[in-house]
């Protein structure tokens, strides 16, 4: 309890204090009219009092969106979206100073309890600091101070842009350029909101900095932006977990996350991502458009990707290394599952660029009911890598005989020192095991979550603690009724 | 008192498979305390019968039943009918990769203790327990720590299958063909296994093709299944007979008998 009441107390102050950058007036108002034009990126430049440059940034996104085609190639089919009937702005209600936490919207406590994710969890999230992003606007930021000691910036990027305007202007879109593609620089145009970290030089954070994203207004697009800089011989380890109550129309989201590993930096990203998937007959659902790269920037330097990827309709994601320094590591380890009419392609771009590279790309893929899941990799050895080093393993695992497991490797080799593995498997959990494990006492039920629990363990085990519980409990929740 | 119900009752079984008549009308009554063996040649209907008994899909049962205990055994879900405590050690056990035999059988014993209403074990009562059993059945303890049959000998196999069977105590245990393709030394390992495991309340099964098994496990019954009906029953000498004159004298090809 003493935890908890120290999480509400910490909540009531972040929402208080900090919200001074924004639309604490006049809130009901806040959403930009439907549909996408100058005016829109405008105001939401304008609602944010962000600086000219910033602007004028959004603005050549939005010009360069117009010339621009959405990708085809993927492995997913959806209708044609609308871009013009979504709303590019809105900001949650009711964010006015709170004396507590009874009063907190009650709508909103509930949405919490019944995705059993922040204020109570947040009991045993205990040394987490949680920066949960409700809507396009942070509401609340905790730990702040303590991590103010070490001198880490965790923030909102809103919050970023008016208090680290030489970082923001720096490294936004350093990583991935306003240019870089149809959803990514959609996103430059017109994104909202999301976090900010910056890692002194030299200081190991001492806590896993966590996000909660959630998407909770009908209609809305939502384009999160986040931007993580580990200055040299520094580490983070940063959770990122998402999910979405029901909805019965189609949510577009598109999310640039911008990863910079300076010299001996270490960069963890964990992401477990479970969006309303639609219903079983693959009605609604979020369509999830992600661009997440980090940048090896310096010498030694690491970023490791790891996901778990259970909810969406579709999923259209690639978090990726660009592998500059010499000696950098890349890694990403992913889980999705398709269950139901899900599809995902999703998979990783490894680009060795420096000598004596090494990334690593262990993924599990698992396909049930019509689900669609396809892995798609790019293992790319520039001419100067001298020594790189890759390794892939890709397993799907089918459950049932109308769902599909894909496997589509990119390997591009341009140094002839370099060493390259790729490994694939697609098996079927059969009636044989099934039978087998129920034969020892255990349901259907209970035999899939295992031998899915087991086929995925290489990836969970990349998880920190308390996230791999969850992801664990997903993976279970995500499969339900998947046995015929 | 116990002992007046049979533990297992089967009254004239008739089993389809894939629209073929497999069983034809079993009649086998087996009480706790005893130990059966069901021998007969390859395609007479022996597997056939131990996957009915453990609830096996794509079995039609056309007549007869079964009753486990006084319930009706065909109404249960394979699931229930382990946790009521039958045990099926498999002629070809199944490979479950990620999953560590530890892992695996301290949920399936956890599950049959919550069934006993039973306090779950924790790891370590559990590790405690299998190391006892596992000294027993000259089992190495690497074994559960590995997962689930996933690249073992096919004697491991085997193994670990009386070793889940010592672990899990089931009120009745079927062996399906447990002593073919092991060593002599396996073979005599096993056999031990299946000795420790005879108890007054406990009935065991003995699905063989062979008679070699039944020098080291000494039966109550002997039943010959032959074109899916019991054609003969009796006493450990019936499996000598066997040995010496195959199984032609029941209509099907002579098989041979002795390994």
């Amino acid at each position: 309890m003493a935890v908890a009441s120290d999480t509400a107390k910490t909540i009531e102050s972040a929402t208080g204090g900090d919200y001074k950058y924004g639309f604490v007036t006049d809130i009901d108002m806040d959403f930009a009219p439907r549909g996408l034009n100058e005016d829109i990126v405008r105001f939401i430049s304008a609602k944010k009092n962000e600086p000219d440059w910033l602007l004028e940034w959004r603005l050549k996104s939005y010009r360069r969106w117009l010339t621009m085609t959405e990708p085809r190639w993927a492995r997913v089919r959806y209708a044609a979206i609308d871009y013009q009937a979504a709303y590019y702005y809105a900001a949650p209600k009711s964010t006015e100073l709170l004396d507590s936490l009874d009063e907190v919207d009650p709508e909103l406590l509930r949405t919490y309890e019944k995705l059993g994710i922040p204020l109570e969890e947040q009991k045993m999230l205990a040394g987490v600091a949680v920066d949960a992003v409700f809507d396009s606007v942070s509401v609340a930021t905790t730990y702040k101070e303590k991590l103010a000691e070490e001198g880490i910036i965790f923030c909102s990027f809103s919050e970023a842009v008016q208090t680290q305007p030489e970082l923001v202007r720096k490294y936004l879109g350093s990583v991935v350029p306003y240019s870089d593609n149809f959803y990514a620089t959609l996103n430059s145009a017109v994104f909202s909101d999301g976090s900010f970290v910056y890692i002194p030089r030299g200081v190991r954070c001492p806590m896993e900095l966590s996000t909660y994203f959630r998407i909770n207004a009908e209609n809305t697009g939502q384009f999160e932006r986040t931007l993580v800089i580990a200055d040299a011989g520094s580490y983070v380890s940063y959770l990122e977990g998402c999910t979405a109550p029901m909805r019965d129309e189609n949510q577009l989201h598109a999310a640039v996350v911008e990863l910079v590993a300076l010299d001996d930096a270490q960069i963890k990203y964990s992401t477990v991502q479970n969006w309303y998937p639609g219903d079983k007959d693959g009605k609604g659902g979020i369509f999830n458009f992600v661009t997440k790269r980090g940048a090896c920037r310096g010498v030694n330097s690491k970023i490791s990707w790891t996901q778990i990827e259970t909810g969406s309709a579709i999923t259209w994601k690639y978090p990726s290394c660009i592998l500059q320094g010499d000696n950098s590591v890349g890694e990403f380890y992913s889980v999705a599952v398709t269950n139901n009419h899900q599809q995902a392609d999703t998979g990783t771009k490894m680009i060795h660029i420096g000598k004596n590279t090494r990334s690593t790309i262990i993924t599990k893929g698992i396909s049930a009911g019509k689900g669609q899941n396809t892995y798609r990799g790019q293992v790319k050895i520039l001419p100067g890598a001298d020594g790189a080093r890759n390794y892939t393993q890709c397993d799907a695992l089918l459950i049932g005989d109308q769902c599909g497991g894909h496997t589509i490797p990119y390997i591009e080799v341009r140094n002839p020192t370099a060493h390259v593995e790729h490994e694939a498997t697609t098996s079927k959990i059969s009636d044989d095991q099934l039978f087998y494990c129920m034969q020892r006492g255990l349901s259907a039920e209970d035999a899939i979550s295992m031998i899915v629990n087991g086929f995925c363990k290489q990836v969970l085990m990349e998880l920190p603690m308390e996230f791999a519980v969850e992801a664990q409990k997903l993976l279970d929740i995500s499969l339900e009724g998947s046995v015929g | 008192m116990a002992k007046k119900t049979p533990l297992l009752e089967v009254k004239d079984l008739h089993v389809k498979v894939e629209g073929k008549n497999i069983l034809r009308g079993i009649d086998l009554t087996v009480k706790a305390g005893e130990v059966h063996a069901v021998m007969g040649p390859n395609g007479s209907g022996k597997s056939t019968l131990a996957h009915v008994l453990a609830g096996r899909e794509g079995y039609e049962v056309t007549k007869g039943g079964v009753r486990f205990a006084g319930s009706d055994l065909l109404a249960m879900a394979p699931e229930e009918r382990a946790r009521e405590g039958l045990f099926l050690a498999f002629q070809y056990p199944v490979e479950i990769p990620g999953v560590s035999g530890m892992n695996f059988l301290k949920s399936a014993l956890n599950e049959m203790r919550k069934h006993r209403r039973l306090p779950e074990l924790d790891a370590m009562d559990f590790l405690t327990l299998a190391r006892e059993k596992m000294r027993l059945l000259e089992i190495d303890e690497k074994l559960i720590q590995r997962a689930v049959n996933v690249g073992f000998s096919g004697g491991e196999k085997k193994r670990n299958e009386v070793f889940q069977m010592a672990m899990l105590e089931p009120r009745l245990a079927v062996l399906d063909e447990t002593d073919s393709g092991l060593d002599i030394d396996a073979l005599k390992i096993v056999a031990n296994g299946v000795n420790s495991m005879r108890s007054p309340d406990r009935a065991i099964i003995l699905i063989t093709h062979y008679q070699r098994l039944l020098d080291y496990v000494v039966p109550d019954k002997v039943h010959v299944l032959a074109h899916g009906r019991i054609a003969k029953s009796g006493g450990r000498k019936l499996a000598l007979e066997l040995e010496k004159k195959g199984y032609g004298a029941f209509g099907q090809s002579a098989a041979s008998v002795a390994a």
